[in-house]
């Protein structure tokens, strides 16, 4: 195996994340995309990881810190968005244009 | 030369000398001399102070004034008898500021034979003045404003004749000039007062303007105002000097011409009769008047060396002003009409003296006539006051109801017709001697004769007129019956006293000067700081003294003959109207006519056209640009509107228009946001990665 | 390539890698909501099982417990309490798809150029020695003390911020109320 193909498929994902961050119109798909990128960076920590093989597994390490942390973000995200949706009635996220200048 | 030419040559002698100014004098300081600003700045304190206190009590005007002539004429006096005995010769200048050019202003006094006598003549005659007007003008309106005028009169009087520059002299000429302004039209209540007030202001003002220009030329050239620098300069001879000398003597003599009202500047001087008699006597006979023979005086030096071209037109003046006058008075009727013309036709005397180069004669005139003319005012005065007319038609008999005024009155016209042994006589004398002797411009011609003999002759003619009227005058006011209404009677003391005093002085004033016997005033008058030289005679000249004394003497017994009978009828008094000559010297030769008209010209024609000039040559020409200033507004107005404004507004709108543009980027959507952003990461690390 | 494609690790990964491709144009493709959300399940599942391929084992568990376990579950309630569309609906993308493609195809096309211009021939081993749990603890509560229990500080604040935003709001009378009572 090479590592470049870890790399390549982690930049495909991460690149469709990109992509629906920012295409989706609606605020929980758009936390789905962001899932999407959080998980390609995570295939690339531990690709490399596999590659280095450090003593400390820095690379999984951190992958088990961003799972953790991607997981706190999607609850406080959520929670948001739900709040969102209370006081305006819409998931829609061309309606929050409340900092339009 | 005709016969009457040798017949005056036989009578004139030859013997005599050339003496002169210049000479060393006893006293050169001292309290008197080196106070002498004391008589120049008192009676302006007096002027003030009555104003103010006049207010209060009239009283205080006389008070004030006489107590001021009085130390005057102390201090004057002092100073004469000084200049009698020892002789003076003083000069004090003090700088006030600077006139720029290297020129100062200098205010101070001279005090020499010239000043001294001035001092001393017009101390007493106006001390005598003041007396005479408490009892003349008791009663009148504005009395206290009369004594401030005239006591201005005297400082400014006193200012001139102290003057060691030609700036405190034109000064002092000036201030006199107000002061004569402000005292002819005192009842300026009747428009024909106010007007002579103004005629002579304005007559004054005309001659004025020679006097500055002169003074001007003459300072210029030298470097100084200063009297005695510009006669040190003449007597050098000076290159600059000599080249306007004669213009600007010439010039001088103009403002000399409206001071001493010579023809054809004299016509203020009968109209000035409207001021009350006081101010005629003291300002138009005895000492205002004389200022123009004071500045020929004063500027001897000069005439007599560098300007002595300037001198034949002098005498011509002078014999003309005598003259013709002197006609004039034959045909009024005003008593102080009569009076006013022969002070103009003795001042025409005293000019043709110093025109010929008389020093002496011209001022020691000015002297004798002060005193006899100031007394025939002041007696007709006195009786004008018990009459109440001026009209010598409204008196007759005046002798028997006043005798002090008749008495002195005739004192006073004897001396005037020049009969010894009155003062007269010796003046005109030596007037007449000194026209004989005259220098240098006796070369020029006058209808083929010389000059000097030409006047000598016309004014030996005058002697004759001046009697005649004078005998006419008493005899017609004091003789006969009383043609008037009233009950005259003779005058208080405060009136008929200065009238003893000044007879006195008429009949022993000429006895100061007698060549041979007792030349006083020569020698007296030549107490200057510049030297010159004039003709001294000898001896009396016997010839010349009869010939004026026949003058006189035959004036007096035609004027005897045609009105000692006092004319009583009309048609007696109207003997001498000699149709033709009559309304000529009536009309006064229709001088006043003629300066009518040049006024009406300046008033009519020559007003409208330069009002026709005014409004459509110049105010077009303003007009005009206002109007370029008007349309460059508007130009410039259009400019800032659709330029500058638009260059502004179109500024603002770039700066909204482009706001509006970006502002689409702030759509309040975070997903734009985002993608701007990752777009923007990838395009910096793309170029610092792989380009840079 | 033909050595790559040889090699049955490789198969295996290139399945894999389809899977996860596929499932990851359908999360953001899709029109369902309830679609995407589960494909996003595919993507996870894969990516767990290549991760074991990259012989970490505990990554990959953790990935599946986590991830699909709760946070999808999450997500999954999400879209129910925001009622959000779940059949069909017309878009569920906006205006700027077109922006978002080239955006998205720029970032790849760096992300790609980078790596194989940099990684382009390095060789790794795959399944081999497995990194033990024990090396992990031994990592995170040695040498990464501090971060893990940051990241604990992290989780903490995230369950307090949760429950405070999930909270009903009340009027300050009826706070009043409520602590009187």
């Amino acid at each position: 195996m090479t590592l470049v193909q870890f790399l390549l498929l982690s930049s495909l994902l991460f690149s469709l994340g990109v992509y629906g961050l920012l295409a989706r119109r609606n605020a929980v798909m758009i936390l789905l995309s962001v899932e999407l990128m959080l998980n390609a960076v995570n295939l690339n920590l531990v690709a490399f990881e596999a590659w280095i093989r450090d003593a400390f597994a820095t690379g999984n390490v951190f992958a088990i810190f961003m799972i953790t942390v991607a997981a706190a973000e999607v609850g406080i995200g959520l929670a948001i968005v739900i709040l969102i949706f209370r006081n305006r009635a819409t998931a829609n996220v061309d309606d929050f244009e409340l900092m339009r200048g | 030369m005709g016969s009457l030419t040798r017949l005056g040559m036989f009578l004139a002698e030859e013997g005599g000398e050339h003496g002169g100014g210049g000479v060393e004098a006893g006293i050169t300081s001292g309290w008197a001399v080196e106070n002498v600003w004391l008589i120049l700045v008192l009676p302006f304190v007096a002027a003030l102070l009555i104003v103010f206190l006049g207010k209060a009590n009239e009283k205080w005007g006389h008070r004030l004034a006489i107590a001021m002539m009085g130390y005057v004429f102390f201090h004057g006096t002092w100073l004469w008898i000084l200049t009698m005995t020892d002789g003076v010769l003083y000069e004090a200048s003090y700088v006030i500021g600077d006139l720029g050019s290297g020129f100062a202003f200098e205010l101070g006094w001279v005090v020499d034979g010239l000043s001294s006598m001035m001092f001393f003549v017009v101390g007493t005659v106006a001390l005598l003045v003041y007396i005479y007007a408490v009892g003349y003008m008791k009663g009148e309106i504005r009395y206290a404003g009369f004594f401030s005028a005239i006591s201005l009169f005297a400082g400014a009087m006193l200012v001139l004749v102290a003057a060691p520059n030609l700036v405190q002299l034109i000064i002092g000429w000036e201030l006199v000039g107000v002061a004569s302004y402000l005292l002819i039209g005192h009842y300026w209540e009747e428009k024909e007062n106010s007007s002579a007030g103004m005629k002579a202001f304005y007559v004054n003002k005309v001659a004025d303007v020679g006097l500055i220009l002169g003074a001007i030329m003459l300072s210029a050239s030298v470097g100084t105002f200063n009297i005695t620098g510009i006669l040190d300069a003449a007597e050098e001879g000076a290159g600059e000097l000599s080249s306007v000398a004669v213009v600007g003597a010439l010039l001088l003599f103009f403002g000399a011409m409206g001071k001493s009202a010579q023809f054809p500047l004299h016509v203020w001087l009968p109209d000035a009769m409207a001021g009350p008699t006081p101010v005629s006597a003291l300002m138009h006979a005895a000492t205002m008047v004389t200022a123009g023979v004071y500045l020929l005086g004063r500027m001897f030096p000069l005439y007599e060396g560098l300007a002595a071209d300037a001198r034949p037109w002098i005498m011509l003046i002078g014999g003309l002003t005598l003259f013709l006058t002197g006609l004039i008075a034959l045909v009024q009727w005003d008593l102080k009409k009569i009076l006013a013309y022969s002070t103009l036709s003795q001042l025409g005397y005293m000019v043709l003296a110093m025109g010929a180069g008389a020093y002496t004669a011209g001022l020691f005139h000015l002297f004798t006539h002060a005193f006899f003319k100031a007394l025939l005012f002041l007696g007709a005065g006195s009786v004008i006051h018990a009459v109440h007319s001026n009209d010598m038609r409204d008196m007759g008999g005046m002798r028997k109801p006043m005798p002090i005024t008749y008495w002195t009155f005739v004192i006073g016209s004897l001396a005037l017709a020049g009969i010894p042994p009155l003062a007269g006589f010796f003046s005109k004398d030596e007037i007449l001697a000194g026209l004989t002797h005259a220098e240098g411009p006796s070369t020029a011609m006058v209808l083929g004769i010389g000059i000097d003999t030409f006047f000598f002759w016309t004014a030996v003619f005058g002697a004759a007129i001046t009697a005649f009227y004078m005998t006419r005058a008493v005899f017609l006011t004091f003789h006969g019956e009383y043609k008037g209404h009233g009950h005259p009677h003779e005058s208080p003391a405060s009136m008929s006293a200065p009238l003893v005093v000044l007879g006195v002085f008429s009949v022993g004033a000429g006895f100061l000067n007698v060549p041979g016997v007792f030349t006083g005033m020569t020698k007296w008058l030549e107490i200057r700081a510049n030297e010159f030289y004039e003709f001294h005679p000898e001896s009396l000249d016997l010839g010349v003294a009869l010939t004026g004394l026949t003058a006189g003497v035959v004036g007096i017994a035609i004027g005897w003959w045609l009105f000692a009978r006092d004319a009583d009828t009309q048609a007696e008094r109207d003997r001498l109207h000699i149709p033709g000559l009559y309304p000529l010297l009536e009309n006064k030769y229709y001088l006043d006519d003629f300066y009518l008209a040049i006024v009406a010209f300046i008033k009519g024609p020559l007003a409208r056209f330069i009002d026709w000039f005014n409004g459509h040559v110049i105010d077009a020409v303003i007009n005009g640009a206002g109007l370029v200033g008007v349309w460059l507004g508007r130009a410039v107005y259009g400019v800032d509107q659709k330029g500058i404004d638009a260059a502004v507004n179109g500024l603002a709108g770039a700066a909204g228009a482009s706001g509006a543009v970006f502002r689409r980027a702030q759509t309040g959507r975070v997903q734009q946001y985002a993608a701007a952003f990752i777009l923007g990461v990838v395009v910096l690390v793309i170029s610092f990665v792989f380009v840079l | 390539m033909a050595d790559w494609i040889s090699l049955p690790v490789n198969w295996v990964f290139l399945v894999l890698a389809l899977v996860i491709a596929f499932a990851g144009v359908k999360v953001v493709t899709s029109r369902n909501l309830i679609h995407a959300a589960l494909s996003l399940v595919g993507v996870l599942a894969s990516t767990a099982a290549l991760f074991l391929l990259l012989s970490a084992e505990f990554v990959a568990w953790v990935l599946v417990l986590v991830y699909v376990g709760a946070v999808l579950v999450l997500f999954l309630f999400g879209i129910m309490i925001t009622r959000a569309p779940m059949g069909r609906e017309v878009s569920l993308d906006n205006e700027r798809r077109g922006l978002a493609a080239i955006t998205a195809l720029a970032t790849f096309a760096l992300l790609a150029g980078t790596s194989w211009v940099a990684f382009g021939d390095v060789e790794i081993e795959g399944v081999g020695d497995p990194i033990t749990t024990g090396d992990l603890a031994d990592s995170l509560l040695g040498r990464y003390l501090i971060p893990f229990e940051i990241v604990s500080f992290v989780l903490l604040a995230a369950l307090i911020g949760g429950i405070a935003l999930a909270r009903k709001d009340r009027s300050p009378a009826e706070e009043a109320e409520r602590t009187d009572a």
